[in-house]
């Protein structure tokens, strides 16, 4: 320490009062459990000692931001305000800088976080991301609606995939490289070569295998961090309750009316959102149906075509990079809702034509009367018209 | 006279184009032209009385339902979208 940092401690220690670590530790449990916030606990040091461990309670201002950000941690100035550092010195110097701010009452730990700890006191550890994830995500840490606090949502998000075909192949793997963390498949059907064409998880290697083990050694060869979960079985009123309480958020990449109209007041009871998507030829399109916000699958269609107004691709056809561009238009209304950002299609239908190369959208209706999710609504008991649909709702749900 | 769009599996019942005009003031009213040049339309998406429950029907982007339903009044610069379930797959 030279003479002119010597001169700032001496006017340091004769404006910033100093707690011992048993001081402190006693105002803030008192403050704890009186459920008071008259102290605002603020760490000054930096990020890479933040991470080791901090003080419960504690906001992190690093000292080179304090006079920048101080103002927003504490707006008002009579406010108390504890600072500490490692050692005790830092924070004094900070706390000086707060007096010329016009802080009234300033405090600093003395010892800092070093006595603190090793006086046996808790300490907290922040959640960060691996080294590993710093550098696979780094493209989406350097996008502010996503940043560390976003990658750790899609690191804890759940996804179900109802259908490891032509919606849930793309996907799942942009779902997978987005880091969700757990990516629920189901799927009783295995890769056929005519799937090919379109359900890019799966391998000329692995026709012959369930679709949701292909995708499952198609998902952890990318990435990692994803826990995937198959259900080799099709959804009905004995699972489909069970099955989707796990989850955060469906993506429905089914191709029957039953399996839809099941999910649908399955998904409303639960008040989990269902990411609808559908293709035809050469047009696609897609909505969220978010319980009890928008309309209900229901609301739109209260009753499924007749066989012949709902010819499968099987029968139709499709070009194999319509439910690719449908699929990740799915799994970017999924990252929507997980995030919290955006505008979700909630209430809206986006269109795509093709070989118009338009996009357009279509206002949603929510029916009051709807007799899932209208005011009278009874979704428990509504019938799903296993009888009356275009594809016969057999073992496999896919797309 | 107003512009129909039909979704790709009606397509068929009129001459398997994507798009056309019909007359009317209101949608009851362009709907019974739809139905005098094309009849297999109506076979399609209204064999009864009332139209089948499967269809939704917009008026320039808005459901109907929202508007004034088969009284929604319909100019010649709007555009009409008759739009069905579809299910896909396989």
């Amino acid at each position: 320490m030279g003479e002119a940092s010597r001169e700032l401690m001496r006017q340091a220690r004769a404006q910033v009062a100093e707690w011992t670590t048993a001081q402190a530790s006693e105002v803030l449990a008192r403050q704890r459990s009186d459920g008071q916030n008259d102290l605002v606990l603020v760490d000054v040091r930096e990020k890479n000692e933040w991470d080791e461990g901090y003080i419960p309670g504690a906001t992190h201002v690093p000292k080179g931001y304090l006079e920048q950000r101080i103002e927003e941690v504490v707006p008002d100035k009579s406010q108390k305000v504890l600072l500490y550092c490692a050692g005790g010195v830092r924070s004094m110097y900070a706390g000086l800088t707060l007096k010329q701010m016009g802080y009234e009452n300033v405090i600093s730990l003395a010892g800092g976080f070093g006595q603190w700890k090793n006086s046996g006191l808790p300490v907290v550890q922040p959640r960060t991301l691996s080294q590993a994830q710093l550098k696979r995500y780094s493209r989406h840490l350097l996008v502010p609606e996503v940043g560390e606090q976003g990658q750790l949502k899609l690191l804890d998000a759940r996804v179900l995939l109802i259908g490891a075909g032509g919606l849930g192949a793309p996907a799942a793997l942009y779902l997978a490289a987005a880091g969700v963390g757990t990516i629920g498949i189901i799927d009783l059907d295995v890769v056929e070569e005519s799937n090919l064409q379109r359900q890019v998880i799966h391998t000329t290697g692995r026709v012959g295998e369930y679709k949701a083990e292909s995708a499952r050694q198609a998902i952890e060869a990318l990435n990692p961090d994803v826990k995937v979960v198959t259900y080799l079985d099709r959804l009905d009123e004995t699972n489909v309750a069970q099955i989707i309480a796990d989850y955060d958020v469906i993506i429905d990449g089914t191709d029957n009316f039953p399996t839809r109209y099941l999910l649908n007041d399955a998904s409303l009871i639960a008040r989990k959102p269902v990411i609808h998507g559908s293709v035809f030829r050469f047009e696609g399109q897609l909505t969220v149906f978010k319980p009890y916000e928008g309309p209900c699958y229901r609301c739109l269609y209260p009753e499924p075509p007749p066989a012949e107004l709902a010819p499968s691709c099987a029968e139709a056809g499709v070009l194999g990079v319509l439910p690719g561009v449908i699929g990740l238009l799915q799994s970017v209304e999924a990252l929507k809702l997980i995030l919290g950002i955006g505008e979700p299609l909630v209430g809206r239908m986006m269109m795509y034509d093709a070989l118009a190369g338009e996009f357009s959208e279509l206002s949603l209706y929510r029916d009051p009367n709807c007799p899932a999710c209208g005011e009278h609504g009874h979704p428990e008991d509504l019938p799903i018209y296993a009888d009356v649909c275009a594809m016969p709702a057999r073992v496999a749900v896919h797309a | 006279m107003a512009t129909v769009r039909l979704a790709p599996v009606l397509r068929a019942s009129v001459g398997g184009v994507k798009q056309v005009s019909a007359k009317g003031e209101t949608l009851a009213d362009v709907l019974s032209d739809l139905y005098v040049n094309y009849p297999a339309l109506k076979e399609q998406i209204q064999p009864g009385d009332t139209l089948s429950r499967f269809i939704n029907i917009y008026v320039n982007d808005q459901d109907v339902r929202h508007l004034q339903g088969l009284e929604t009044s319909v100019g010649p610069s709007d555009t009409v979208i008759l739009l069905p379930a579809m299910a896909g797959g396989r």
